[in-house]
């Protein structure tokens, strides 16, 4: 074993977020919010070759009250977004999403009537994933980045603090269309 | 009385409950209060066993559905309306999207209309619709086996749905050394292809084969002689060939009715007449029959392959028009799929007139005479059609695809009317609709 | 709707037919640019765009035993060839019958049961809309395919847009209860006779009919750093 067999006397220090942050992290119960391409490889990743069970994440839940991570995973219609937004409010907080392939990040190639233009006009996004769709692993590294995330977030007190900072950090930032430098 | 988990409101017809997800006991109680009503049971659009976002809308009496209703549009794209702002060659990228599961299919069926409004269909050359059958029939069988891998998840069988995307993975291995990408392709264009066969391709196809010819008997082994799964799909999802053609059922939902229909010999395109294949078909009008069609159609494809990978000769993929002819000399360069370098050279460094016409071609397209015309193919689901309508323009006028799981989806009413609750996932699952397709 | 219902002229009587190409609408300059941008110096060009007009016999392949044996069994139900079927295009290697939409039912009704036609199958409707075709705005495009022979025809109906009412051919062809509230959903066709036209694909209260050419494509400008992209259909384009 590792580095218990180092302490004295069985005893670990640690803070109370990063405990939760750790537990949380190693449980996480994605929903099943399959919409389009993207599903698919979603589907691939949790199966034999990809295998998401290595992250303990292999267990998708039909049912959004038991879960807190919804992979919002292809493009988001006009129709369907009430009912994702509905889902979105079913899952118990504290609950994370990832913006999977670019239809549900931006719109991607279909800049039209009937797709939502980013699945972040809806519901707030945690981590957004490019491609399209994007190769299984590109879906676990954004997985495992959003491990880091969910390790290092903030409790009570400390995450009201968080989210003050980020709002002002938001507020202040410069509106892309303002930016200079290479057109991307 | 009325609770925050079903609140009721009165109607011309009585109070109506709307039970949403909370406590049970209170679940349970606003439920009894509506005994002797109608209970109209909303399935999807987010459901686990729909198949994608499809929704259902079943009235239910006990553990019998008495009325079922789809709805459908939650995945609505708008596609054919983007291809008429793109050029024709670039519709290409948008249709490989539509059914996401079958993308060969599409570009296949598309570049077919668009080349016969060209009147260029005998000059496609031979390597390019070679390897056009090869790549649809291996998509069959990554198509096919999503759908028994699914199928059988939803049945709460999770080990074929574990083979199911190991064999998949193997077929897309081969997309993604052929075109570049494991979906969505886009590699079919108007005129041939984008691009040759690499290097290696023909022997990892082979290996392929090979290794799936070994695989395909697991299926049987594992799920064939199943009684469970005998059980659950047997004369469930009937569907005679009366109601199979009256409401325009086309591909395994058709051919599990014993009419041997498939567009591959009755109306063949891109040279089927020349290879040698079965139809297979049961009579048992089931989901059990589809599922035996479907296997047995992978072994078919995997025959067509074979075939396939013998007649491939050197030659060019693209046509020889070169008003049409899209820019096929690509190659890999360190930022990306682009043009060779060779070809780059010899357009800016030789001739200006080439440099000008290879611009002028990607960025306005080609025109097209003014007509319509309407292209099929056989598809893993049924017969995918395409309606192109060109206004002698560089874009497209009018598309519209006639989606085969868009038609056979209608006949999910006529199966599952009168069955169990726990059956209507078997007869979605058997007609295999992708909502990509269903709604474009 | 009710005056289409009975030819004005009776129905002994041919009703005049549309002859050459069918003119759907007028390009001008060299390219086809919307507003500006066309430099060639071709800008006064002025083409019109026509679709190929009605074909005269013989049409060859299996198309004039199909276009034979459909007059023969209309005249054996009193109407006359000429009313029901405008004109008859062969183009591309493909047969297409223009109907008169108050004959359209009994058209597919006699191409599915004549034991010389049998098409059994319908491929459901594709709606073309083609704002300049005055009067003939919104097109409904049928496929019917034929099992039993191994052949396929195409029938089309033209409406006016004031008045886009078509048919229904749910009572002939069930598949295309689905087909036709695609239709409407997106061209605004109105099929008389339909179990429940209702939208399909947009949600209920949609406004308009997305997939008609005045409908916009509905983008948004995509914004990159000091830079707008418009829509595709806001840019400049050559067509």
């Amino acid at each position: 074993m590792g580095l218990e067999e180092k302490l004295p006397s069985g005893f670990l220090l640690t803070t109370v977020e990063q405990a939760a942050g750790w537990v949380r992290k190693s449980s996480v119960f994605p929903a099943t919010f399959g919409l389009a391409c993207c599903a698919i490889e979603m589907m691939t990743t949790g199966a034999g070759r990809y295998d998401l069970a290595r992250f303990g994440m292999e267990v998708f839940r039909g049912s959004p009250r038991q879960a807190d991570l919804m992979i919002v995973a292809g493009r988001v219609s006009q129709k369907m977004a009430p009912v994702l937004r509905q889902v979105y409010d079913q899952m118990p907080a504290p609950k994370w999403v990832i913006s999977m392939g670019v239809c549900a990040s931006s719109g991607g190639m279909f800049n039209n009537y009937a797709i939502v233009q980013g699945v972040d006009h809806i519901v707030p996004v945690d981590i957004y994933l490019p491609g399209c769709p994007p190769r299984p692993e590109m879906l676990m590294d954004a997985i495992l980045k959003l491990h880091q995330k969910i390790q290092g977030s903030k409790l009570g007190v400390n995450r009201e603090e968080a989210a003050r900072e980020a709002e002002e950090a938001a507020l202040k930032a410069l509106p892309t269309i303002e930016m200079k430098g290479l057109l991307r | 009385m009325s609770t925050s988990h079903a609140s009721s409101r009165e109607t011309t017809e009585g109070p109506v409950y709307t039970v949403t997800g909370g406590d049970w006991d209170e679940i349970v109680q606003s439920a009894a209060r509506a005994d002797d009503e109608r209970i109209v049971v909303n399935m999807g659009p987010q459901h686990p066993s729909t198949h994608g976002v499809l929704r259902l809308i079943l009235e239910i009496d006990g553990e019998t559905v008495t009325e079922a209703r789809c709805g459908i549009g939650y995945l609505h794209t708008g596609i054919e309306k983007n291809l008429e702002y793109r050029n024709w060659t670039q519709g290409t990228t948008f249709v490989t999207r539509m059914d996401y599961l079958t993308p060969f299919f599409n570009e296949t069926a598309y570049c077919l209309g668009v080349e016969k409004l060209l009147g260029i269909t005998d000059q496609i050359p031979d390597r390019a619709t070679v390897i056009r059958v090869l790549l649809m029939e291996l998509n069959r069988l990554s198509s096919h086996l999503v759908c028994i891998a699914t199928g059988g998840m939803e049945l709460g069988a999770t080990t074929i749905m574990i083979y199911g995307f190991r064999d998949r993975e193997l077929i897309l291995d081969v997309f993604e050394l052929i075109t570049g990408l494991r979906m969505n392709h886009a590699f079919v264009r108007p005129g041939g292809l984008a691009q040759d066969l690499p290097p290696g391709a023909v022997d990892q196809l082979r290996d392929v084969v090979k290794t799936m010819k070994k695989n395909l008997p697991e299926y049987d082994k594992l799920a064939t002689g199943n009684p469970i799964f005998k059980a659950r799909m047997q004369d469930v999802g009937y569907l005679d060939l009366t109601g199979a053609m009256a409401l325009g059922a086309t591909g395994p939902v058709l051919r599990s009715a014993g009419l041997p229909h498939d567009l591959r010999k009755s109306d063949p395109y891109c040279g089927y007449e020349t290879y040698e294949f079965d139809v297979p078909t049961t009579e048992t009008c089931d989901s059990y029959g589809r599922f035996l069609i479907r296997l047995e159609e992978m072994r078919q494809s995997l025959r067509i392959v074979e075939q396939c990978l013998d007649r491939l000769q050197p030659g060019p993929v693209m046509v020889a028009d070169k008003k049409i002819a899209w820019p096929a000399q690509l190659a890999m360069g360190p930022d990306g799929l682009g043009n060779s370098l060779d070809h780059i050279k010899n357009i800016m460094g030789t001739s200006m007139e080439a440099l000008i016409h290879h611009f002028k071609l990607v960025t306005e397209g080609f025109r097209v005479p003014a007509g319509q015309a309407y292209a099929a193919v056989e598809s893993p689901k049924g017969e995918l059609g395409v309606h192109v309508v060109s206004d002698g323009g560089t874009r497209p006028y009018r598309v519209h695809f006639r989606d085969p799981s868009f038609t056979n989806l209608q006949a999910m009413a006529a199966m599952c009317e009168g069955g169990q609750v726990a059956d209507v996932i078997v007869a979605v699952a058997s007609i295999d609709p992708v909502m990509g397709g269903v709604d474009r | 709707m009710s005056e289409t219902q009975e030819p004005e002229n009776g129905s002994n009587v041919p009703a005049p037919r549309a002859q050459g190409p069918e003119v759907i609408g007028v390009r001008t300059g060299m390219f086809g640019a919307a507003a500006g941008g066309d430099t060639s110096g071709y800008g006064g060009l002025v083409r019109t765009v026509a679709l190929p007009g009605a074909s005269s016999r013989p049409y060859g392949s299996y198309f004039d035993e199909v276009a034979d044996e459909l007059e023969g069994a209309l005249e054996e139900q009193d109407v006359l060839p000429g009313n029901a079927i405008e004109k008859t295009v062969v183009d591309r290697g493909e047969l297409t019958f223009h109907i008169a939409r108050e004959h359209l039912v009994r058209v597919a009704r006699t191409l599915r049961d004549d034991p010389a036609l049998r098409f059994e199958l319908c491929t459901g409707v594709s709606g073309v809309h083609f704002p300049g075709d005055k009067g003939r705005e919104l097109h409904a495009v049928y496929h019917l395919r034929s099992l039993t022979h191994g052949r396929i025809l195409r029938l089309e109906v033209s409406v006016p847009d004031s008045d886009p009412h078509v048919p229904s051919l749910v009572a002939v062809y069930p598949t295309n209860d689905w087909h036709e509230r695609e239709t409407y959903d997106f061209f605004g066709l109105v099929f008389d006779g339909h179990p429940a036209l209702t939208r399909i694909m947009m949600p209920d209260d949609w406004q308009g009919f997305p997939q008609r050419k005045d409908y916009p494509l509905g983008g948004i400008a995509v914004e990159y750093k000091g830079a707008q992209i418009p829509a595709p259909d806001q840019r400049r384009s050559y067509s």
